[in-house]
């Protein structure tokens, strides 16, 4: 028996040229063969387009995060197309789902792994506060136990607020000063977590 | 040719007689009482037995009954005959000084962590059980939380205002 | 021993075996699922499973709320086909207060949870390429997913965490983009669904694979406590939907599908296979509800006055209505004593619900039957010489879903 197998008959030619856009380049002063700006600029518009998501899916956000990253919604567009599962390699830390409180010292472990500079973004009414689930075993919001940068509100929340969530970590990426991380405020943050 | 509820009831009473009491039928499905000491053997009858044939083990659960002394802790087993397509309920109850049930986790591959699910919320110990410790909770936690007189939410977190929530 | 040989420290070799630790955050395992395996090269020798890293406590909650707040619970369990489980609980519930529905409702009811199997089928199924290595059929089947979603959302208003329904029928009738929609939906989809098998079923690679691979007896499978797809592939021809009808299944034309093995190929076959039937049900369903002639074409729900909301301009305008209303809201109206034990059949097994009433507000005790909590229990026993890499494939091919087994 023949396989049966489909092909694309009427291949539509991928018109490239006009799909692809520039980001706009930071503030500076131009001139013939320079171009002078601040280095924390130029740091934050690389950093904020190619940001490695670190997903960290526990339950139903992640299926709305895996719909998110899929064909349709297509979190690639933003740059985070290399997904990466060991925390060793990641950027930006996505916490989508309950966090129990069995849980918890592993998702702290996990962001004790990532290295500086680093995001988090809580997805979802359960990783922000603990949602619905009020009780003994659930932990009331990641952010008992490591920062948080931003949190996307929703049970689960669409796939588009997820996208927008993300966006908002890229605007915080791309204003962030190259100093920020030795600072003493952001020290004192680390040490209220019990970070070091 | 399928057993009706009556008939099973019969066969109970003939083998086990005293032991298995308080026969209802709700909904359609037969439920039942059975001592503490029996359940394993009762069990292995209802699986055995080819007219009875309750091979499968459709659900094992534990309840609290604060108000009944004596027999505070019930472990319910949910049975169903696949051929004739009959489900049952049986019913054991203990009390809670004294939570001490045969484990049916050789006869069912499937009771062992129901069972152990059972002791994370209730407490009951399931004597022979070959892995009884808490699967769901903490190994830490040292109360069993599904019983009535623990409350639901977290007792040490500081961050949500009880009277907030209508439970002050 | 002569000078020649490496003389390595005391002790050194003894142990043969590796452990490995493959969780609770590995990529592999789908969900937070922790398991310490003894390895002998790259063969499993034993395995430890941790579960409850998402232990929410289900069922406590459950004792505090009343019925119709249990409904989003019963949403996170199996979260890639809730209506199934609201459905489950709605029915459990209408079995306590003795409500018959209309068969325009059931018919509903049907469309929606069929769509929720395809849904839950579609993603164990693709996720199965991915890990066999074919990345392409997730990407793409996602697409068709979004289909059911965006019916869910003319429904219900939600897409993921549905809350659809309501005891005694729908919160409102389904309007006729959702039947537009669903018409597109049938139009498409087996399409996709054959590309998928194409891509699959007779790929050599993807058939190595899994032809063989945690492979059960029919035996061993009924005595984990097996249910649906898992046990079906393992050949025993079990479905709630056929033993015990619900929610009129009995007037429904549908095959059982049932595998030999119960190996991971089989297990992908019959999800497959039901996906093809679930379409068939779907199709007869929705004739059956445009069958239906003037005002009976409009029923929506079950005259249920203690549970069901009123309608909104009744709440404005009427005085009882907005006591109802309230009583409802509120969670004051008092259930009936009695002890149900209801199943469905999920997107991966047999759920049960089993509610004891004690004539109070909320439920005394109520406890699901969450099919992947009992059967991941066999998943040594399936593991046991297969090498590590068959180990993930054979995880993903039982459908396990965290937060069903965790409660």
């Amino acid at each position: 028996m023949s396989r049966p197998v489909r092909y694309n008959i009427h291949p539509i030619e991928a018109n490239t040229a006009d799909s692809i856009t520039y980001v706009d380049p930071p503030k500076g002063y131009e001139g013939d063969g320079f171009f002078t700006t601040k280095l924390s600029e130029v740091v934050g518009l690389a950093r904020k387009n190619s940001l490695w998501p670190m997903p960290y899916a526990t339950s139903c956000c992640g299926i709305e995060f895996m719909a998110t990253a899929a064909s349709h919604y297509d979190l690639g567009r933003f740059g985070a197309e290399r997904m990466s599962h060991t925390p060793r390699q990641c950027d930006l830390l996505m916490v989508m789902g309950t966090i129990a409180k069995k849980m918890g010292p592993v998702l702290r472990q996990v962001y004790l792994q990532m290295a500086e500079p680093r995001w988090v973004i809580a997805v979802g009414a359960c990783a922000s506060s603990g949602g619905i689930f009020d009780t003994y075993s659930v932990l009331q919001g990641i952010d008992q136990i490591i920062p948080v940068d931003v949190y996307v509100p929703g049970c689960p929340p669409r796939p588009e607020a997820i996208l927008d969530g993300f966006m908002k970590i890229q605007d915080l990426v791309g204003q962030e000063s190259v100093r920020r991380r030795n600072s003493e405020q952001y020290k004192a943050l680390l040490n209220g977590y019990g970070i070091q | 040719m399928a057993i009706t509820n009556e008939q099973i009831e019969q066969k109970l009473t003939e083998k086990f007689g005293e032991t298995v009491s308080h026969f209802e039928d709700t909904f359609g499905m037969l439920c039942f009482e059975v001592q503490k000491e029996q359940n394993l053997k009762l069990l292995q009858f209802l699986h055995d037995e080819p007219e009875l044939g309750f091979t499968f083990l459709t659900d094992l659960c534990g309840v609290n009954y604060p108000d009944d002394k004596g027999r505070e802790l019930a472990v319910v087993y949910h049975l169903h005959n696949l051929v004739s397509n009959i489900r049952i309920r049986v019913k054991v109850f203990t009390a809670i000084d004294e939570p001490n049930i045969y484990t049916a986790s050789k006869l069912f591959a499937a009771a062992d962590w129901m069972e152990r699910e059972t002791f994370d919320f209730y407490g009951v110990h399931f004597i022979g059980h070959p892995n009884l410790k808490r699967i769901l909770n903490v190994d830490e936690m040292d109360y069993f939380p599904l019983r009535k007189e623990y409350p639901l939410e977290d007792q040490l977190r500081i961050d949500k205002d009880d009277q907030m929530f209508g439970r002050g | 021993m002569t000078d020649h040989h490496i003389i390595l420290p005391e002790g050194s070799i003894e142990k043969q075996t590796t452990t490995l630790n493959l969780g609770p955050t590995h990529p592999a395992t789908h969900g937070v699922f922790q398991n310490i395996m003894e390895l002998d090269g790259e063969r499993v020798v034993s395995t430890e499973q941790t579960v409850g890293y998402i232990h929410r406590a289900f069922e406590k909650i459950a004792e505090r709320r009343p019925l119709y707040q249990i409904t989003p619970l019963t949403d996170r369990l199996n979260y890639c086909s809730s209506p199934i489980n609201n459905m489950g609980w709605h029915l459990t519930c209408e079995k306590l207060l003795g409500v018959e529905t209309p068969k325009r409702v059931d018919y509903l009811r049907i469309i929606i949870m069929e769509l929720a199997r395809i849904s839950d089928h579609l993603i164990c199924n693709s996720i199965v390429g991915v890990d066999a290595g074919a990345f392409t059929g997730f990407l793409y089947v996602m697409q068709y997913r979004e289909l059911i979603y965006e019916i869910y959302e003319e429904v219900c208003g939600s897409r993921l965490t549905t809350n659809i329904g309501r005891i005694g029928g729908f919160e409102r009738n389904f309007s006729n983009t959702a039947f537009t929609k669903l018409e597109k939906f049938l139009k498409e989809y087996p399409v996709a669904l054959g590309e998928l098998e194409s891509l699959l079923t007779r790929n050599r690679i993807f058939m190595e694979r899994t032809i063989g691979g945690g492979a059960i007896s029919a035996e061993r499978a009924l005595n984990y406590g097996f249910t649906g797809p898992n046990l079906r592939a393992a050949g025993v021809d079990y479905d709630v939907r056929v033993h015990s009808p619900y929610s009129s299944y009995e007037d429904m034309e549908f095959d059982i599908p049932v595998g030999k093995t119960g190996d991971n190929y089989d297990r992908f076959l019959v999800r497959n296979q039901e996906m093809w039937q679930s379409m068939r049900i779907i199709k007869q369903a929705y004739e059956k509800v445009q069958s239906f002639k003037g005002a009976d074409a409009e029923v929506y729900h079950a005259d249920v006055p203690e549970y069901y909301l009123p309608k909104k301009e009744d709440v404005y305008t009427k005085m009882e209505a907005l006591i109802w209303h309230f009583k409802i809201i509120m969670g004051e109206v008092d259930m009936p004593k009695g002890e149900v034990y209801k199943s469905v059949e999920g997107g991966n097994g047999e759920l049960g619900f089993y509610l004891i009433s004690d004539g109070g507000r909320a439920p005394f005790r109520l406890h699901f039957r969450r099919p992947c909590f009992i059967y991941y229990q066999a998943y040594p026993e399936l593991i046991k010489g297969a090498m590590l890499s068959d180990a993930i494939l054979t995880m993903s091919s039982l459908n396990l879903i965290a937060g069903e087994l965790d409660a």
